[in-house]
């Protein structure tokens, strides 16, 4: 019993540091409508500021005055990346942010390394809670209890800030409606700074808290930020007291899951969090998320297919990318291939996001499902490489039917993070049953038939099947499936008063895009030759967000370009440098800086107002005349 | 009168929030090619009425039939499919498409073409969408992005997308909110001219009384979620309580105003 008791007390503990995180998260999101990725990213540097002060500083003072000072001076940094970065981007489309805080996530994930090393970190222990304590024979160490203590008093201030503050009524009303704020003469500019600033300093004071518990390392960052990202989902988007309890409730899971279930504990938290959006889909303590305002006056260009002069330069382009092997060696054939397949890969998920308006955060699931099809078929079953490369598919195919059924259910952000959730999921699965999947191990030895084994071969047949999948995409974004598609994108209320089962028409959608992003994996799988459950893992489902985005979200065929060069840099430069991530993180913040409507986005925007330049006196300007008289 | 039942025949709608009747026991019905107004002031449960024809909301009780089919309850999706086209008080579209693919989402949903993954939408009927939009006057538009367009264009956008599957009745709520007072008079008279032309009936809710009284066959005065009178334009305008719910607004309805208030 004791033993349970103790298990119970270290949960708490745990979700002292998660709240705080997470609190942090939402009330970000709440007000600036950004999902922050680099909030990982500000808790990792808080627990190594944090233990570089008190190391330097000593006594009482030195530890807890080391914690709050760090949880300032990042709070100071968020502050800088909130004026120079996200300022500039608040009227981008909403993934751009999330984007522009991921490339500050890879960044940061190098500067660490660069300036504190890449070895585990291990902290001082907080002065006067250095002891245990003895319960029934069980040990709690005293600082644990700290932290049970700290967690509620937080919630207490937060509370107090929230409700009994001029700034907190601001940044509630914010919240609710931020644009009737501003028309209420509220210095927008402010308001998100400071909140920014304010969510900034209690990610790094949760990762300072941290030290003395865990080993400060330079992965603590994605691990966090998923687990906040289910904390602040099963709590709602926006709530501290639903970020309390959810913080509560998956530390309290991870803790028991682990005894009760030690072969599916990372999937309990997952599950409880599909569970919690599939019954309430904006969380326990959330509101159901009011239709945002449009800007108005914000167009698109109109999709078009491709006229008859564009399709003959991209079958050019094609036919240049074939003769690749007549000058190439077998490396760049081998880099070739893998950015054919990451083609496909960022096609699939286009389909999905741009024409259906639903953004997978987990679309690597599919990928990887493909992968493992692969491996399951050709070394279980030993079948051919062709049958495989038809049939693995289909296990994407399949587990896009299951997930994208609950998936479409929900929209957003909650559809982002339930996706996400699923990709966990799948990985998790991939990753504990050793038994089938070889677990971390992977499974080795898939070789390509003879006719597709030579590097050139292979990259004919990626290229050929990225050829055919781009193609068969692209027509359906024509196609009357695609126009409907749009349709339920553009306006709900819309499609379903002209017959429309949006429902359907997206988890079809669903189907179609994880099946696509099946067959790159299983191209992918046979390009390295084996599994791993980092094919289904998060950092991949983001490489193909990036690469939607860096093309051009907008645009039909912005995820063409955005895998080749996404792909192509990514390569090239963990080849050069052994600070890609630096690199690349700069470059994602430059272009969404620069170029908010990506690559391709950009490159029709130029084409736009040359021609636009032209004919003076166009019946655009002439209209709003006429009306207005 | 034979016994054909009527086109729309709504039969003690009834609809709470909490402790608050917003509609109560509504019953009247329409004929194909008449033009039906539902006023009332603000609060009266216009709009809720008005959703719960069409399935957009479910009545506590009561029935709505079309054509002598149960339709309560259903879903939009279905009722559309049934022949109710729908526009909005404020105005739901593609903004991302052009108005030509606006128009032939609508005909590729109402050719059930809507899973047909390798057919051309870009040529799906043009020449019927062609024929819509020059039916309400956006011929000259058709590939224009709606979100260009300005907003009385949109309203009329909304009416040639909600004739695309030829329905036999329109439900229009506050079709002219929001726009100048000759575009109002201009959409209204077309609507008019299409319903007339093509024996639609037509249920609308509006504010502006000019437009009311001018296009309506028959107007319908809810208060307080009960019709508290029907009948022709000079019935309505002659009754006495209809006077009193309006005259708190301070608003009179006669040839006098009307001119006072288009200039």
């Amino acid at each position: 019993m004791a033993f349970y008791v103790v298990q119970f007390l270290t949960g708490l503990a745990s979700a002292a540091s998660l709240f705080l995180v997470a609190s942090g998260l939402s009330i970000i999101f709440g007000v600036t409508r950004i999902v922050n990725f680099a909030h990982g990213a500000f808790y990792m540097i808080g627990a190594y500021i944090a233990f570089t002060l008190t190391e330097r500083l000593s006594g009482t003072f030195g530890f807890w005055g080391g914690i709050v000072l760090a949880a300032l001076a990042v709070a100071v940094i968020g502050v800088i990346v909130e004026m120079v970065l996200l300022r500039r981007i608040y009227h981008a489309p909403e993934l751009f942010q999330l984007l522009a805080t991921f490339g500050l996530t890879l960044m940061v994930e190098d500067l660490v390394v660069l300036i504190w090393g890449p070895d585990d970190l291990v902290g001082r222990r907080a002065p006067g809670f250095r002891g245990a304590i003895d319960f029934f024979g069980q040990n709690i160490p005293s600082y644990d209890l700290f932290l049970i203590v700290l967690g509620p008093v937080v919630l207490g201030i937060l509370w107090l800030l929230f409700q009994r503050t001029r700034w907190g009524v601001l940044v509630r009303a914010a919240t609710q409606d931020r644009d009737m704020v501003a028309a209420l003469g509220v210095n927008q500019k402010w308001l998100f700074t400071s909140v920014f600033a304010v969510g900034v300093f209690l990610a790094a004071l949760g990762g300072a808290l941290q030290i003395p518990r865990d080993a400060v390392h330079h992965a603590m960052d994605l691990r966090i930020i998923v687990e906040v990202f289910v904390v602040v989902v099963i709590g709602g988007l926006g709530s501290i007291v639903g970020a309390f309890v959810a913080a509560v409730l998956v530390s309290e899971l991870n803790a028991f899951g682990i005894l009760i279930f030690p072969k599916i504990s990372i999937i309990l938290v997952f599950l409880v969090m599909a569970v919690v959006l599939i019954v309430r889909p904006w969380g326990l303590f959330g509101k159901p998320e009011a239709a945002a305002r449009k800007t108005p006056g914000l167009t698109v260009n109109p999709w078009r297919p491709l006229t008859s002069s564009e399709r003959l330069m991209a079958l050019a382009a094609l036919v240049i990318a074939a003769m690749l092997p007549l000058f190439a060696g077998n490396y760049l054939l081998t880099v070739a291939s893998e950015i054919a397949i990451f083609v496909i890969f960022a096609v699939s998920l286009h389909f999905l996001m741009s024409v259906g308006g639903l953004a997978s955060f987990g679309h690597a699931a599919y990928f990887g499902l493909g992968a493992y099809g692969i491996a399951f078929l050709a070394k279980m079953a030993g079948l051919p490489m062709i049958v495989c490369l038809l049939l693995g598919p289909l296990l994407g195919c399949m587990g896009a039917a299951v997930f994208g059924f609950f998936a479409v259910q929900l929209s957003g952000v909650y559809f982002a993070m339930l996706t996400l959730a699923f990709a966990q999921i799948v990985w998790s699965i991939a990753f504990q049953w050793v038994n089938v999947t070889g677990g971390d191990n992977g499974i080795l030895g898939l070789w390509p038939s003879s006719w597709a084994a030579s590097p050139s071969r292979f990259y004919w047949l990626a290229l050929g099947v990225a050829a055919l999948v781009t193609v068969a995409l692209r027509a359906m974004v024509f196609s009357p499936f695609g126009y409907a598609l749009r349709a339920t994108r553009d306006s709900g209320l819309r499609s379903e008063a002209v017959g429309i089962d949006a429902k359907r028409i997206q988890w079809t959608a669903f189907v179609i895009s994880g099946t696509t992003a099946g067959i790159g994996g299983a191209l992918f799988a046979y390009l390295k030759g084996s599994v791993f459950p980092d094919n289904l893992g998060i950092s991949l489902s983001v490489d193909a967000l990036v690469m939607v985005l860096l093309g051009g979200v907008e645009t039909v065929s912005g995820a063409v370009i955005g895998a080749i060069v996404y792909k192509a840099l990514n390569i090239w430069l963990v080849s050069q440098t052994d600070l890609s991530k630096l690199v690349l993180g700069g470059f994602i913040m430059l272009i969404v800086v620069v170029f908010p409507k990506g690559i391709v986005g950009m490159l029709e925007m130029l084409a736009q107002r040359r021609k636009k330049a032209s004919p003076p006196g166009s019946p655009l300007l002439a209209k709003p005349i006429e009306s207005a008289e | 009168m034979s016994v054909a039942p009527p086109l729309l025949a709504v039969e003690g709608l009834t609809k709470s929030y909490g402790g608050i009747h917003a509609v109560r026991g509504v019953s009247f019905s329409l004929r194909a090619g008449e033009i039906l107004a539902l006023i009332g002031p603000n609060g009266a449960g216009k709009s809720t009425c008005f959703d719960m024809l069409n399935g957009q909301n479910r009545p506590d009780s009561g029935h709505v039939r079309l054509l002598g089919e149960e339709i309560t309850g259903r879903k939009p999706r279905e009722v559309w499919r049934l022949g109710v086209g729908r526009t909005f008080q404020i105005t739901a579209t593609f903004a991302t498409m052009t108005v030509r693919e606006n128009v032939q989402v609508a005909l590729i949903s109402h050719g059930k073409q809507l899973f047909n993954l390798f057919g051309s939408a870009p040529k799906f009927d043009r020449p019927e969408a062609g024929r819509l939009l020059e039916l309400v006057g956006m011929g000259g538009y058709a590939d224009r992005p709606c979100g260009e367009l300005a907003y009385g264009d949109l309203k009329r956008l909304e009416l040639a997308v909600a004739l695309a599957n030829q329905p036999k009745l329109l439900l229009m709520d506050e079709p002219t909110a929001g726009m100048a007072p000759r575009e109002r008079v201009e959409l209204m008279r077309l609507t008019a001219r299409i319903a007339r032309e093509k024996s639609i009936g037509v249920l609308f809710t509006e504010h502006d009384m000019d437009v009311v009284f001018e296009h309506a066959d028959r107007i319908l005065v809810l208060n307080r979620g009960t019709l508290i009178a029907e009948g022709s334009p000079a019935e309505v305008r002659g009754n006495p309580q209809v006077q009193a719910v309006y005259l708190g607004e301070g608003l009179v309805y006669d040839s006098r105003h009307r001119e006072g208030a288009s200039t």
